[in-house]
């Protein structure tokens, strides 16, 4: 079955703004900033929204354990049961929730590959709180395009990326897509 | 005058100056009464069939131009139930008329089904009357053969059949008489007054809760199946009784095979029997069922494909004397519900000529001659009607003109009936009325009902 | 996905494990202390149910519930009270003029879900009808065998018992044929109709000369009484050639399941002994029946086309 949202023909490349070493650094950096900023990896729980977020939390837990040298907690949550518009877009395939058992009284970092509008985020925040109560919730994202409709932001951004309305942010990844790179381009007839 | 559709009385005299009449010209006049079959003039004068001839001068008398159209003598229905007296707001006798008119028929056979029953002179006789009052067709009403259709004790039979109505086809139709011993007794009382035991087929027992014919698309679609056998046996019951008693049988819309077959070997030992067969049976299979539409529920029920092509088989060699539409209004409301709650039966006369144009005669089972013959001639024959079913010339004009040809979509908005439950709705069909003559006077022109003019 | 489920007829192999994934995603879910996702917020389903069962409607309304729709239940219990009211096509309307999102129909007579579909722009669920289908009930079914053995195909299905008036038995065999299943059906010939084979099902008349191969047998319910007509002479002769004892279970292969839709008549088709064998997993069955028709709801009222993530 085709990946959800990688339907591709309506998408023109107009430009490759990452590479697989510009990704692998800005994770670098966003591992370091979220231990910093937590002071160290105690109750950290890093989650990936699927689908490209989940790939994307291993290697930043991944990063984490190479420098602090402790095995974090993390997992995938798919948001697709708690999205606001279901019935707009059709029902998703659903992945496997797998994030780690007990929240409470932790910090769970959010991690998705581009944030837009907000409401993937909305989802998810409401799809850990059925989960458990954490003591925080993080933000960190691979891309931000702008364009919010909720008052959301990220702790932790790889790259700001200004983009316009009719533009479209594509991340590949090699876990799913074969390669690593974040690609910019129109969205043909998307408009109206 | 074309916009009255309610007739007043077919002895109203034509008011016209001198000889009143039509002159129906260049058309391919078929008798198969008389074995006429050739291009030529019919001429309608003071309401016989005057003459036909290769090149009548009309005189002063309305020509009307049928070439490239067929005149065959009017359609005779030997099936027809109306649902007067007790459910007038499904069809009354006059509304059966006009719908019949409309389909090519002069004559049409009236069920006793009607609440009350037709088990006595004065029903046969106030349904007769009420034919006569509608004077668009002949309404021949058929007799029950028992008291409310219960089949425990005869029908005033004798008296129907000496009553003004002059009932000669006597039936339970709806259902089959299911005591063999009353079938008997029926059969030879019958026998006094020339009359025809006409049978619904079904053994009750067989066919108990049957909601369509039992075969793979009934045990598919889940539904309980009206074995061919439930027919078979009541059919070969009736046959083995009409050898016995010599009264004469009529098998109503007979529907599977082994009934085909049974009345083919009855009639060559000389059993006195003669059947039907319906346009839906010859048409349709039970894979119209698939979409559980009611107006596909009828009874017999629509059969598998070999029963059907048995059926055509059955036509087109003989076996099967008639053409029969077992017209069966219903509201709308009765049939716009559950499958299984909605009571069996379609309308038909005005879809039947069309039908066996189409099925039949198009698709080379059936020569022009021998579909006129399934619809105009056996039938009248049957019933004993001498006015109808033939071109006989100084006999009443009871006359069909008809395009062969013509290809046209049947709409149950249009029909006439006051019931619209038909499975052919949307369906392309090729064959057309054109006109129709009724004891002289149009009924039908130009594919428009007009009712008797005065 | 698709807009009614009406018939097993209608589902791809593909689209059955789309419901069996789905169902196992949900099922996660309601593991959790936290049962209810917001899913279907703001939606309208009616169960209508014009044939008393409670089991089936409320694993439809505890379904819907847990996906945050709204529940309307509406029963009718049989022709006469129906007859009384209003039409089904009126009732079909009014629920219409409600703004329902989905109609959940178990229904008497074979094709009402068909028929309600042609009425009505909500979807339409079946949940039963007449002797026709009951897709759901084979989707769990499916389901709860796939739990076990993960490949249903050359998996070989006996069912056993009343056939002819069983939807269970037409919707089960459409999607155990789907998925590769060999089937067989077993019992008495008045109660098996030999058209069956063209569904693709074997027939047998003899329980022991198929138990030792079985990797399942589904047993359904026999009527004890007929109103209409004497199909076998007697219960005690019927569990002695058909029904599952412990002396044909002793003959099955040592991981083959038994399965009934349930109610069950115990020392008929089953014995009581058997019904509480682990390898009965009746109780599997109706937990599994919540999840399918989670997985359906969420299918079916998720939307009209397949959409991209922003
Ligand atoms: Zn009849
Ligand atoms: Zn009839």
């Amino acid at each position: 079955m085709a990946q959800p949202g990688r339907k591709g023909d309506d998408f023109a490349v107009k430009a490759r703004v990452m590479e697989s070493d510009d990704i692998r650094r800005a994770l670098t950096r966003i591992a370091h900033e979220i231990v910093e900023a937590n002071k160290g990896t105690d109750d950290l729980v890093i989650v990936g929204i699927r689908t490209r977020g989940a790939p994307l939390a291993d290697r930043i837990a991944a990063d984490i354990a190479s420098f602090e040298g402790v095995d974090l907690p993390s997992g995938a949550l798919d948001v697709s049961l708690y999205r606001d518009d279901v019935g707009l877009r059709g029902p998703r395939n659903l992945e496997a929730t797998t994030v780690p058992a007990d929240l409470d009284g932790r910090v769970v970092v959010l991690v998705d590959d581009v944030l837009f509008t907000g409401r993937t985020i909305r989802a998810a925040f409401e799809a850990i709180l059925d989960l458990g109560r954490p003591k925080a919730i993080k933000l960190a994202v691979l891309v931000d395009r702008g364009h919010r409709e909720l008052p959301i932001r990220a702790d932790h951004v790889g790259k700001n990326l200004p983009t316009s309305s009719g533009e479209d942010v594509r991340v590949h990844l090699t876990e799913i897509d074969g390669e690593d790179a974040v690609l910019i381009g129109r969205k043909d007839g998307g408009v109206g | 005058m074309s916009g009255s559709q309610q007739a007043r009385s077919t002895s109203t005299p034509f008011a016209l100056g001198g000889m009143s009449g039509y002159l129906l010209k260049g058309g391919r006049v078929v008798d198969p009464s008389s074995g006429v079959d050739a291009v030529g003039d019919l001429l309608i004068a003071d309401r016989v069939i005057a003459e036909i001839g290769d090149s009548i001068d009309p005189g002063s008398i309305e020509v009307i131009d049928v070439s490239g159209l067929v005149v065959a003598p009017g359609l005779v229905d030997m099936h027809t139930h109306v649902r007067e007296p007790g459910r007038e707001d499904e069809e009354t006798i006059a509304s059966a008329a006009r719908a019949a008119a409309a389909g090519g028929y002069t004559a049409i056979c009236t069920m006793p089904n009607t609440d009350p029953v037709a088990d006595t002179a004065s029903v046969v006789e106030k349904v007769w009357a009420l034919g006569r009052e509608a004077g668009l067709v002949q309404v021949v009403p058929a007799g029950a053969l028992s008291k409310g259709l219960v089949g425990e004790s005869m029908a005033d039979i004798g008296e129907m059949a000496r009553s003004v109505a002059r009932v000669r086809l006597f039936t339970d139709d709806g259902k089959g008489v299911q005591s063999a011993l009353f079938a008997r007794r029926a059969m030879e009382y019958l026998i006094a007054f020339d009359g025809i035991y006409a049978e619904h087929c079904e053994d009750e027992s067989l066919a108990l809760g049957g909601q369509m014919h039992e075969g793979e698309r009934s045990i598919a679609l889940g539904m309980r199946g009206i074995p061919a056998e439930a027919e078979e046996l009541m059919a070969a019951r009736d046959v083995a009784l009409s050898r016995l008693t010599g009264c004469r049988l009529h098998l109503l819309h007979i529907s599977t095979a082994g009934t085909v077959e049974l009345v083919r070997r009855a009639k060559s030992e000389g059993v006195p029997v003669t059947c039907e067969a319906t346009p839906h049976h010859f048409t349709l299979t039970d894979e119209a069922l698939e979409g559980y539409d009611p107006n596909a529920k009828v009874n017999p029920p629509l059969r598998s494909e070999d029963h059907r092509d048995a059926v055509i088989a059955g036509l087109a060699d003989g076996t099967i004397d008639a053409i029969a539409t077992d017209h069966a209004p219903h509201a709308i409301e009765e049939k716009d519900i559950e499958f299984q709650y909605a009571p069996p039966g379609l309308v038909g006369l005005e879809t039947s000529l069309a039908l066996t144009l189409t099925e039949l005669f198009h698709k080379g089972h059936l020569s022009l001659s021998d579909a006129i013959e399934r619809l105009s001639c056996a039938p009248a024959r049957i019933l004993g009607l001498p006015d109808h079913g033939t071109l006989a010339v100084g006999g009443p004009a009871n006359v069909v003109v008809f395009d062969p040809d013509a290809s046209w979509e049947v709409d149950p908005h249009l029909f006439h009936s006051l019931s619209r439950n038909t499975p052919f709705g949307g369906r392309k069909v090729t064959g057309r009325v054109v006109h129709t003559f009724f004891n002289g006077n149009p009924t039908t022109r130009d594919s428009e009902l007009v009712g008797v003019s005065v | 996905m698709f807009k009614h489920l009406l018939s097993m007829d209608q589902l791809s192999a593909d689209d059955i494990t789309r419901v069996l994934d789905t169902a196992e995603s949900l099922r996660q879910v309601t593991d959790r202390p936290i049962k209810k996702l917001p899913t279907l917020r703001g939606r309208t389903v009616c169960n209508l149910f014009y044939e008393a069962s409670t089991r089936t409607r409320i694993s439809f309304e505890l379904a819907a519930k847990r996906l945050s729709a709204d529940v309307i239940n509406f029963s009718a219990d049989s022709k006469s009270s129906v007859a009384k009211g209003e039409s089904f096509k009126d009732t079909a309307w009014t629920l219409e003029a409600m703004g329902v999102d989905a109609i959940v129909v178990r229904h008497g007579s074979s094709g009402a879900p068909l028929q309600l579909s042609r009425w009505v722009k909500a979807s339409v669920l079946n949940a039963g009808d007449g002797w026709h289908e009951h897709p759901t009930q084979a989707l769990l079914d499916i389901f709860s065998i796939r739990e076990h053995f993960k490949d249903l195909s050359g998996l070989n299905v006996a069912i056993a018992g009343d056939v002819l008036h069983s939807r269970v038995a037409r919707s089960n065999v459409k999607g155990l044929v789907t998925m590769g299943a060999n089937v067989v059906l077993v019992g008495p010939p008045t109660l098996i109709p030999i058209q069956a084979r063209s569904w693709g099902a074997e027939i047998s008349y003899d329980l022991d000369s198929v138990i030792e191969d079985v990797d399942v047998c589904y047993l359904l319910r026999v009527q004890k009484e007929r109103a209409t007509e004497q199909l076998f002479p007697s219960n005690r002769e019927y569990a002695a050639n058909w029904g599952l004892d412990s002396r044909r279970v002793a003959k099955m292969k040592p991981d083959a399941l038994v399965m009934h839709p349930g109610p069950m008549n115990r020392g008929v088709e089953i014995s009581a002994d058997v019904s509480e064998l682990p390898r009965s997993i009746v109780l599997d069955q109706v937990s599994n029946g919540l999840a399918i028709r989670m997985s359906l709801l969420y299918l079916m009222l998720g939307g009209a086309e397949e959409g991209d993530v922003s």
